[in-house]
């Protein structure tokens, strides 16, 4: 044993891959010696080779001029059984208090409302609705007590029915991490134009710095007997409010 | 290359597979509960794949990238250090599996904590973290669902996905009413009533953790970023709240770029337990001021993967996503199960992946690659296209030459004694009329059942029909194929 482990796997890798004639110099390796670290060409290489790879599959599944994506994405976010309500803008606010005056009914305790939050979505709640921020953070222990969590996200899925929070500090309010992991309700609003057609236009959208987490439907597991059960840890309830400007919308404006 | 520097547990006593097969085949249980899973999760997958037209497309889209990613593995494993780093993590490489546990074991007492919550990880399955922290008296608590039930019954894991898919609920509910403290009094085997007991069972201890382990479905070269792919939310739990979270990554999960997200997550949930999206997926990169762990390490792991990297048929396990695809349909597996793979990785994977991290010098290992029929099911389920009937032809003949210089074995006194027979058709005519003859005098029933030893291993599993009273060649010689003119008795020479 020699060197450090770093230099020894690094070492392995290059002797294996010139074992089976896979090195930058061609097969055999007959050009190279053993690759320095920081070797110039190294990092060139690899993105040439990278950027040659053939991606023959479909940008996306369901082109987005020939289906209705938003309607897509609701029925699949359905699939999973989040529940999904498709409003108009101006409904959002109606909307938001009617399922939040239900959840805290049901299990007693303050709504998180992350900082940024757009305050029109709240703007109609009931008076006996309390409202807990973030600020300072709360501890996980205050989180286990929310009655539940509201929150906008960064992107969502058609094709796979996801949400996509980046967490980030801007208008969508979705908060750190943990405020939408412990409570036991998640209600999330979700714009139509944040609707994607599939994974690569939605990756395409995120900054890869930020913390990602990607939802589809409420908590589960497949764990007994292969048969999807919903509810372990995460939220058991995802609320979904899909506001966009339908025909409905239009008409009552 | 010399020996792989792999190593995993040896469970205990493990005997060779046929051994351990013939006893899991005897159980009748377990038959059944796999049978009832495997049968299930096959239909959905077929249902999930069918759904997307281009599905090839996407899988020769993954084996490309990861070709390319094992071709440039140092490049790319030099970059991920430099993005992790960037980000405020930090990186640590082991060659070994005792390399790796060792470093966590430091990592945990620095953080001066005596227990972990851990999500699901193949990789520390195989370095047998767990194990190894209990000697050093730090407690490891596994929060996905499954584990938490081969924990809890002190059981081992016999499915890459759902550890415990050889447990039906009844029996999942006498282990959580026996062992579980504070399990509810009227548990039924209801799936979400247990699911229920083990959501509030876990909660204190994800609220109050100090350190969290994981391991990463996929690593991002160019961002830094790791991705777990989970259902629960326990993933979530374990990579969010605790202060300190260490990652334990096998050097071979690293993608080239955040794009490729878009290839694997269309290809993993839907290959793995039939959705189009798994419930939860979680990214960071580094750490993130306010949001999550403060401190973030990552443990990259050869493990003998190096070994596997210079062999160039048995290199593409390399690109295997964990997906266990391969299990639910492989026909062996489905009638044995996982714990006669003797290896945190079962099934047609496991058969290829554990010779090739740990060598075939111990008989079980050496068996592994015959523990299957050969049928090519799971080739064609593979998302990533792992030709796993190739790869386990070309192990069967690294342990043939192992054992070549090795004592007498009668099965290859038998084939080099067929070889020179079939070389001449003087030989071969004489041993056909030989085995003719003797057919009907020896095995009346009309089948060869049993042999004598030593060949008697050839007939345990196996029967052949008893020889023909003619030969084709004798039929020809005699007839010319019914072509030539009418039949006459006897030879025409």
């Amino acid at each position: 044993m020699s060197g450090t482990a770093r230099d020894q796997i690094l070492a392995r890798i290059r002797a294996a891959n010139r074992a089976v004639g896979l090195t930058d110099g061609g097969p055999d390796g007959a050009a190279s010696g053993p690759r320095a670290e920081g070797y110039a060409d190294a990092d060139a290489d690899a993105d040439a080779a990278y950027a040659a790879l053939a991606r023959r599959y479909l940008r996306a599944h369901h082109d987005a001029a020939a289906h209705d994506i938003a309607a897509l994405f609701a029925e699949r976010a359905a699939d999973y059984r989040a529940v999904v309500e498709r409003v108009p803008e101006s409904g959002l606010a109606p909307a938001a208090a009617r399922v939040l005056a239900t959840r805290v009914a049901a299990a007693p305790g303050p709504v998180l409302a992350p900082a940024g939050l757009p305050a029109g979505w709240l703007a109609e709640l009931a008076a006996e609705i309390t409202l807990a921020r973030d600020e300072p953070p709360l501890s996980a222990a205050e989180l286990d007590r929310a009655a539940g969590v509201v929150t906008g996200c960064a992107v969502a899925v058609a094709e796979t029915g996801t949400i996509i929070l980046d967490h980030g500090p801007g208008a969508s309010g979705q908060g750190r991490r943990a405020l939408t992991l412990v409570p036991d309700f998640h209600l999330v609003i979700v714009r139509e134009d944040q609707v994607a057609a599939d994974l690569a236009e939605a990756f395409a959208r995120l900054d890869p710095a930020r913390p990602h987490t990607l939802i589809s439907g409420p908590s589960a597991t497949s764990d007994i007997e292969l048969i999807r059960v919903e509810g372990v840890h995460g939220p058991r309830t995802l609320h979904i409010l899909l506001a966009g400007r339908d025909r409905g919308y239009a008409r009552t404006r | 290359m010399t020996a792989p520097g792999g190593s995993m547990p040896t469970y205990l006593g493990m005997p060779s597979f046929p051994a351990a097969a013939r006893t899991a085949v005897a159980d009748s249980q377990l038959r059944a509960n796999l049978t009832h899973a495997t049968r299930t999760i096959r239909a959905k997958r077929a249902g999930a794949v069918a759904e997307l037209s281009d599905w090839e497309e996407l899988r020769q889209a993954a084996k490309a990238i990861k070709d390319h990613t094992l071709a440039h593995l140092d490049t790319y494993l030099l970059r991920l250090e430099a993005n992790v780093t960037r980000a405020g993590g930090h990186v640590h490489w082991a060659v070994g599996a005792d390399e790796a546990n060792a470093i966590v074991a430091g990592l945990v007492r620095a953080a001066g904590a005596n227990g972990i919550v851990k999500v699901k990880s193949m990789a520390t399955q195989e370095t047998g973290l767990n194990e190894a922290l209990a000697a050093d008296g730090i407690g490891a608590l596994e929060t996905d669902l499954a584990e938490l039930i081969v924990q809890l019954g002190h059981d081992r894991p016999s499915h890459i996905l759902v550890p415990a898919i050889h447990r039906n609920r009844a029996e999942i509910r006498e282990i959580f009413r026996r062992r579980m403290p504070g399990a509810p009094a009227g548990l039924t085997d209801e799936p979400a009533a247990l699911a229920a007991a083990a959501r509030a069972h876990l909660r204190q201890a994800f609220l109050s953790a100090q350190v969290g382990v994981s391991g990463a479905n996929f690593a991002i070269a160019e961002t830094g970023s790791l991705v777990v792919v989970e259902s629960e939310g326990n993933g979530r739990m374990c990579v969010t709240l605790p202060r300190t979270l260490i990652s334990v990554v096998g050097i071979e999960k690293i993608l080239p770029s955040w794009r490729d997200l878009e290839v694997f997550l269309a290809l993993l949930p839907r290959s793995s337990t039939a959705e189009r999206m798994n419930p939860y997926t979680s990214t960071w990169t580094g750490v993130t001021p306010g949001d999550g762990p403060e401190d973030f390490h990552l443990v990259l792991l050869d493990n003998g993967r190096t070994s596997a990297l210079a062999d160039r048929t048995g290199r593409q396990a390399l690109r295997c996503i964990r997906c266990s695809a391969c299990l639910n349909v492989c026909p062996v597996y489905e009638r044995v199960g996982g714990h006669a793979y003797g290896s945190p990785y079962p099934g047609p994977i496991g058969a290829i992946i554990s010779p090739q991290l740990r060598g075939v010098t111990s008989p079980a290992d050496a068996s592994l690659p015959y523990a299957s029929t050969l049928c090519g099911a799971c080739y064609e389920v593979c998302p990533v296209a792992i030709n796993i009937p190739e790869a386990l032809v070309h192990l069967r003949a690294k342990v043939v030459d192992a054992k070549r210089e090795k004592n007498f074995s009668p099965e290859r006194a038998v084939f080099s004694l067929s070889g020179r027979v079939l070389r001449s058709p003087r030989l071969l005519a004489a041993a056909q009329r030989a085995a003719a003859a003797s057919g009907r005098l020896v095995f009346r029933s009309g089948r060869i059942r049993r042999l004598p030893p030593p060949l008697a291993g050839w007939t345990e599993t196996r029967d052949a029909p008893v020889p023909p009273p003619e030969s084709f060649r004798a039929w020809w010689s005699r007839t010319r194929g019914g072509s030539g003119p009418p039949e006459r008795a006897g030879p025409r020479s």
